[in-house]
């Protein structure tokens, strides 16, 4: 009660311009929100993340932004080159920078949608079965946990090799071989399905969202005469698509970035069918030392990412539905 | 009792299909195990058969030995290093800062909440080529402080992960210590580390595996092949041109993917839970 008074006694002395409000007592009390503000603290534990943020991200990309209007080579000073670099790619001037461009969004267009839908199924699969789901869950994670790392490249360079085991196991069964990463038209699918191999985090987080949706409406709809096939269309996916937007988003900026795998089993070849966007860009920077048009390329990366995300959001007000509303 | 015995067939029909997808998802994995113990001459010869006629255990110590007379002592000894203090670093920071989103009120909190949330999104590979020339102008290429330092700033999934497990704990716990005389510090010294341990260890798995699977920083610092952790060393050794023993190539790929799995099998309830209830990457 009594410090209700000061509160309003105070109110009231800092705002002698202003009229007095029929109902004072409805003021924000500034005293207490003051008493709980500690700049000082609070600045002192976040300062790593500020610390490094400007030295290590807000800086760099800046400094990228820079370099792209430049020809620095490494050695000696970044030579202003205007807008050299962006003219380069999109005036035809660099066939590689388009098919890499295409490569990308042919093995992200095909792998990331193929990955959530084998995702999602899985999922489904699982969430039915009672007995040893959590066997079958982590022996069906393994490939997620091992599959980003230069081992498994390396033995998927071996399993799709002119002598591997697919090769093997092809003329075992009587069937015609192929040279699987020697094939143009080939090379980029043994990407893909490595991509898709890896589905075990996108299903774990499904089967989450499974999990949340609430029984009862699966009951409801089944004395209602629902066949599963509708309740699928009508609950589980509705139900889901919060989950999946924020899939969808992850994914398909981890596609875009995708390196290793053209790296170790392809390296770019054949005939470029397999030159994905990053591994050209770090030829470009690494093996050519081209800083200045590397740069110009991470930057239009950046852009179509950014893009993508944006877009992946707005569409989602058509189809990701929100149990509240 | 038919209805009992139609439950039945389902049940072992789904178990049935179950167990033959989740071995054609494993078959890459089991293939590459079986080869890693096969003789180099059988490995392609007979590749469709997953285990070996002849279990040849030799092609480890084989492999062990390593390139150009470095053994993969050195290249497992210097990941361990670099695994070691990068998360060491990325769990210390992140706690920190993930205390002082969660429990202090300062100005333009939600911005830099927003940044932070920014950069979880934003890829490695997109700062790399100006990060690359700074470091190199600091003379640190060739050196690990590329890969460790830049964790002693931070991870923005580990500080969301941490965070969010702060915010389970009830605040009625701080401002009873602090009526017991507690500061800010040392309510998060007390009071917060230990009841977050979960979640810190959670990001340390996560650390540990993400590290480990670490190619591309590795790939463009380091120079030295002593210098080497086993991903880049294992690039090297797995060269296509330069393979004659392909055993001891499965045998030491077949290792360097031990370590991830065994820290998986005993942890993955963390990981399991770190990616249900974060909704995020794995």
């Amino acid at each position: 009660m009594g410090q209700e008074t000061t509160n309003l006694e105070t109110n009231i002395q800092n705002e002698k311009q202003v009229p007095i409000s029929p109902k004072p007592n409805k003021r924000p009390k500034r005293k207490r929100v003051g008493a709980d503000i500690d700049n000082r603290m609070g600045y002192l534990f976040i300062s790593p993340f500020i610390i490094g943020t400007v030295i290590l991200t807000l800086f760099p990309i800046l400094y990228s932004l820079y370099l792209s209007f430049t020809d620095f080579n490494l050695i000696g000073t970044p030579e202003w080159a205007g807008l050299d670099n962006y003219k380069k790619m999109f005036t035809g001037g660099d066939m590689l920078f388009e098919k890499s461009l295409g490569v990308t969004f042919f093995y992200a267009g095909i792998g990331v949608p193929a990955r959530l839908v084998f995702a999602l199924l899985v999922a489904m699969a699982l969430n039915k079965v009672i007995e040893a789901a959590g066997v079958y869950r982590t022996l069906l994670y393994l490939p997620s946990i091992v599959g980003g790392s230069i081992g498994v490249s390396i033995m998927w360079r071996q399993l799709f090799g002119t002598d591997g085991a697919l090769n093997s196991l092809l003329t075992m069964m009587g069937l015609p071989t192929h040279s699987w990463l020697g094939d143009p038209d080939t090379a980029i699918w043994t990407l893909i399905v490595l991509y898709g191999w890896q589905f075990g985090s996108s299903m774990l987080i499904f089967l989450a969202g499974l999990r949340n949706i609430p029984k009862t409406f699966y009951e409801a709809s089944s004395v209602d005469g629902a066949r599963p096939i509708q309740q699928f269309f009508k609950i589980t996916l509705p139900m889901l698509t919060p989950v999946i937007l924020f899939n969808t988003v992850m994914q398909t900026i981890q596609g875009f970035m995708a390196f290793t795998p053209s790296f170790i089993i392809t390296n770019g070849g054949p005939m470029n069918s397999t030159l994905l966007y990053i591994l050209y860009m770090y030829q470009n920077a690494f093996e050519y030392f081209k800083m200045g048009y590397g740069s110009a390329l991470a930057w239009f990366m950046l852009l179509i990412i950014a893009l993508f995300t944006a877009l992946i959001f707005k569409s989602s007000e058509y189809w990701v539905h929100y149990e509240d509303n | 009792m038919n209805t009992k015995q139609k439950k039945l067939t389902k049940k072992v029909v789904q178990h049935v299909l179950l167990s033959l997808f989740t071995l054609i998802m494993l078959y890459p994995l089991l293939w590459m195990v079986g080869s890693s113990f096969k003789e180099s001459s059988e490995v392609f010869v007979k590749a469709y058969q997953l285990f070996p006629d002849e279990w040849k255990f030799s092609n480890y110590s084989e492999g062990w030995r390593g390139f150009a007379g470095i053994s993969f002592s050195t290249f497992y000894k210097n990941t361990f290093i670099i695994v070691i203090l990068a998360t060491v670093g990325s769990i210390l920071s992140s706690t920190v800062i993930a205390y002082g989103f969660a429990r202090i009120n300062f100005r333009f909190k939600k911005m830099w909440f927003a940044i932070m949330m920014g950069t979880m999104m934003l890829p490695f590979e997109m700062t790399m080529i100006p990060q690359y020339v700074m470091f190199n102008y600091f003379g640190w290429v060739d050196t690990y402080l590329p890969l460790v330092l830049p964790t002693f700033f931070g991870v923005p999934f580990f500080i969301f992960l941490i965070l969010q497990f702060m915010r389970t704990i009830p605040k009625e716990l701080d401002q009873a210590a602090r009526i017991d005389g507690c500061n800010t510090v040392s309510i998060f010294t007390r009071i917060i580390v230990p009841l977050v341990v979960p979640a810190m260890m959670t990001s340390a798995i996560f650390s540990f595996y993400w590290r480990w699977d670490d190619f591309m920083a590795p790939l463009l610092y380091l120079q030295t092949p002593t210098k080497y952790p086993v991903s880049l060393a294992l690039k090297l050794f797995s060269d296509p041109e330069a393979v004659t023993n392909w055993g001891a190539m499965f045998a030491m790929t077949t290792l360097s993917l031990l370590p991830i799995m065994i820290i998986f099998f005993i942890f993955q309830r963390y990981i399991v839970d770190g990616i249900s209830t974060s909704g995020l990457k794995g």
